[in-house]
């Protein structure tokens, strides 16, 4: 099938908006993060408590740090919309999923990650985070448009099957909410044991929270995402499991995320210990996306670049 | 020595050991993405360990160049799931005890519970009772004197222990898959070539499980009709497909032919075994007409030394024809190697690809005679000539040049080569794991285990109902969420206003 260039172009012109957006949100959470208070002793507590701060706080009493951090989030949810539009160019002008090489790969990615960021923060109070978060989906996703560009092209026969529509996707998503979680964890470790320290970080127990929600949300998706992978290698090179080094990562990191799980149910192992175990397990991600595929040779390096 | 067994199972099976196994076979499972694996790549793992000598040679030794095969490997996970077992057997005996038990007894204080309501109301405890009931519907639920209490979310641990029975399930099942599997692989020429799963000797390469011996491959036969290719402009292939007919099964005797289109993705699936087309290549055909007039004919694969254009280089070897003596037949025979272009693109003389499809194919050969040394009893690549014999001087190079399809060389004593045809080959593999669909069965179990688990949450909500002096009742309602809080909140406040209210059920 012929690749449609205008819609091509479009794609890139989203994509390239989209970080200037996601740009200009972090600079807004930045100023939030640099100019609000730190809340009140009562205030985190409250916070701790339950979800309903944001809810309960009067509009009234919104200072000019606030707002731009509102503004922050608007322009989060903005950048998400360009980012979809930038994928849904992408595969309307390839003819395929958009998710067939590394670029529109970790495009889908970061997505993934700021949808969970935009439903997190509807969630909790943690709006202010956004800077934290939005950093590395930036530079992913700065990476992925430069170094690892490829043109709109179709993909190789080996990943003409529905297979690529439902693996790759459900992996490119949960390691994508996977990312949340990891950014979360290391602010835990910053907080965690002196609640003085970093005071304009939510509560150690919040980031706690949000770690394990969204690692339980994501670890699920991820166990299916490797089921399915198996099941297409079992069509597609002749066997289900074959320690193909992508297929041994993903496995290694299934077994950290397993262990994040089981940590946070074993005394001396909570909090710190589960923290840097859930870090682990994303930094494992991040190597199987750069190391595995650019530099080890196997059978998924067809996904190259 | 009892206390000892007890401490050690003890020890084995808790959690803290569990976390430290997991840990292990994390970290045991990545030598293999890292150091290239005797399965995947044997031939890397000779040069890594050529290159790094004595170092290399302790790492083949430590058998970390086939790390699932290891007994190190197989030492922690056979102990992580000895250690799950003796997790999971007293949870069962819980498990089944729970399923059949009570809710547990209204606490005295429910203002100690982690959520916590309460209000006096203008009705008596026993419509307070009702109206708790009624709120509660769905939930297991225990009613006593002014008091209910209620307890849901059992499916948390069904789906927890579903979860990890599956796991112990899907590693007996791929266990046994390596038991009875096997794999193999084999070139045959389109247009005809036929592939029988008669034997392991009719394979190029062969795995077999531990317990085949390659005696008993399941029965069917395959024969390569015409093999298509289709390319971008830019070389890169779009699709892989090869029209096969086969037979296997009652087929066999009756000798009926079934065709099927072989395509990447797309296996012949019979009799529980899979076919598949792993990759295609070109068998140029030459014909030597030797100096006494007779012909000789061959065809056999090159192999494609570049996958994008497809490039391939081969040795396709000619014995002369009538010599009976040994010694005279062995000086005199011939071996047509070089370069295969399938559309060739030429640098002055020199040949190369530009393209994968056949467009006036060219060959650049190199004509040797003499001692091909494929009689002393050593096996040689079919795809080079014994680079020894030309060293001895055994083996000659007696021309050089490029060949379009039809054209010829002649040699100094009247032989000549000519360059005929070139045709398709496609490389088969043969698949073979009885227990893969149990495998798979067991990895749904796991994803609805898993999906349970972490989704569902074991709750309780006491209610206690107590008359007030005033003729009033006071209403308290207690929640408790076993597992994790996280999300109890918003339920419990739900249940707490629809049992706190004024209104009579």
């Amino acid at each position: 099938m012929p690749v449609n260039e205008t819609f091509a172009t479009y794609s890139d012109w989203l994509y390239r908006s989209a970080l200037g957006v996601y740009f200009f949100a972090i600079l807004l959470y930045g100023v939030e993060q640099a100019f609000s208070r730190a809340p009140r002793k009562a205030e985190a507590l409250v916070g701790a408590g339950g979800p309903d701060i944001l809810a309960d706080a009067p509009k009234s009493e919104l200072t000019r740090a606030e707002r731009i951090g509102r503004m922050g989030a608007a322009m989060t949810v903005l950048g998400a919309v360009l980012h979809l539009g930038s994928l849904v160019m992408r595969g309307l002008s390839a003819g395929r999923a958009p998710w067939g090489n590394m670029y529109e790969y970790m495009s889908l990615l970061c997505l993934a990650a700021v949808v969970t960021w935009i439903v997190l923060m509807a969630k909790f109070p943690i709006r202010r985070l956004g800077v934290f978060v939005l950093t590395p989906i930036l530079v992913l996703l700065f990476i992925g448009g430069t170094v690892l560009y490829a043109e709109s092209a179709p993909v190789q026969p080996a990943l003409r099957s529905y297979w690529l529509v439902i693996h790759v996707s459900v992996i490119s998503i949960s390691s994508g909410v996977l990312l949340i979680p990891g950014v979360t964890s290391i602010l835990y470790l910053l907080k965690d044991g002196n609640s003085d320290r970093f005071p304009k970080l939510p509560s150690a127990d919040v980031l706690d929270r949000m770690s394990y929600r969204t690692t339980v949300l994501a670890f699920p998706l991820f166990t299916a995402g490797i089921i399915l992978g198996a099941i297409w290698a079992e069509a597609a090179w002749g066997r289900f499991w074959g320690w193909d080094p992508k297929e041994t990562v993903a496995f290694v990191s299934w077994v950290v995320y397993a262990a994040y799980l089981h940590a946070r149910a074993t005394a001396g192992w909570r909090g710190r210990g589960a923290a840097w175990i859930n870090i682990a397990g994303f930094a494992l991600n991040v190597f199987n996306l750069f190391f595995i595929n650019l530099v080890t040779s196997g059978l998924h390096s067809y996904a190259g670049l | 020595m009892i206390a000892f067994l007890r401490n050690t199972w003890r020890g084995l099976t808790s959690m803290r050991t569990a976390l430290t196994l997991l840990f292990l076979l994390a970290l045991a499972a990545m030598p293999g993405a890292l150091l290239p694996q005797l399965s995947l790549n044997a031939a890397k793992v000779d040069e890594y360990v050529a290159q790094r000598g004595w170092w290399g040679q302790l790492l083949l030794k430590l058998g970390f160049f086939e790390v699932y095969a290891t007994p190190w490997f197989a030492a922690i996970y056979l102990l992580l799931f000895t250690s799950l077992v003796g997790c999971l057997l007293p949870r069962t005996w819980e498990y089944f005890k729970q399923m059949r038990a009570k809710p547990v007894l209204t606490p005295r204080n429910l203002s100690r519970m982690p959520h916590h309501a309460q209000a006096e109301l203008d009705i008596t405890p026993d419509e307070a009772v009702a109206k708790a009931q009624k709120a509660m519907r769905g939930w297991r639920m225990e009613t006593g004197e002014g008091t209910v209490s209620a307890e849901r979310g059992f499916l948390r641990e069904t789906g927890n222990l579903v979860f990890h029975f599956a796991l112990l399930g899907l590693l007996v099942s791929f266990a046994l898959g390596k038991m009875f599997n096997y794999e193999g692989q084999v070139i045959v020429q389109a247009d005809g070539g036929q592939f029988c799963n008669g034997g392991i000797f009719n394979y190029d390469q062969f795995r077999p499980g531990l317990r085949v011996d390659g005696t008993d491959l399941t029965p069917f036969c395959v024969e390569i009709g015409k093999f298509s290719a289709e390319y971008l402009d830019n070389g890169q292939p779009v699709g892989f497909k090869a029209d096969i007919r086969y037979q296997s099964g009652d087929d066999l005797a009756s000798n009926t032919w079934r065709p099927y289109a072989l395509q990447v993705n797309h296996p012949l699936r019979t009799e529980g075994d899979r076919v598949y087309l792993l990759g295609h290549g070109y068998t140029p055909t030459f014909t030597v007409t030797f100096p006494n007039g007779e012909k000789r004919t061959q065809g056999i694969q090159w192999l494609p030394t570049d996958q994008l254009t497809l490039a391939s280089e081969g040795a396709t070897k000619f014995d002369p024809p009538g010599i009976t003596d040994s010694e005279t037949r062995r000086k005199n025979q011939i071996a047509v190697t070089g370069l295969l272009a399938p559309t060739p693109l030429l640098h002055g003389n020199i040949l190369n690809s530009k393209f994968p499809a056949l467009n006036d194919p060219m060959v650049a050969v190199d004509v040797y005679r003499g001692d091909l040394g494929v009689d002393d009893g050593r096996g040689q690549s079919i795809f080079s000539i014994d680079q020894k014999m030309v060293d001895q001087g055994r083996l000659q190079k007696v021309a050089r040049k490029n060949l379009a399809l039809g054209e010829e060389i002649a040699l100094d004593d009247g032989t000549k080569v000519r360059f005929d045809a070139v045709n398709d080959w496609v490389s088969l593999q043969v698949s073979h794991d009885p227990t893969q669909g149990y495998v798979l069965a067991f990895a749904i179990l796991i994803i609805l285990g898993l999906g349970v688990s972490l989704t569902v949450k074991r709750r309780r909500v006491w209610v206690r109902a107590t008359r007030l002096e005033d003729g009033r009742t006071l209403v308290e309602v207690g929640g408790l969420a076993r597992t994790d809080q996280a999300g109890y909140g918003e339920e419990f406040t739900r249940l707490a206003r629809a049992v706190l209210n004024e209104e009579k059920s």
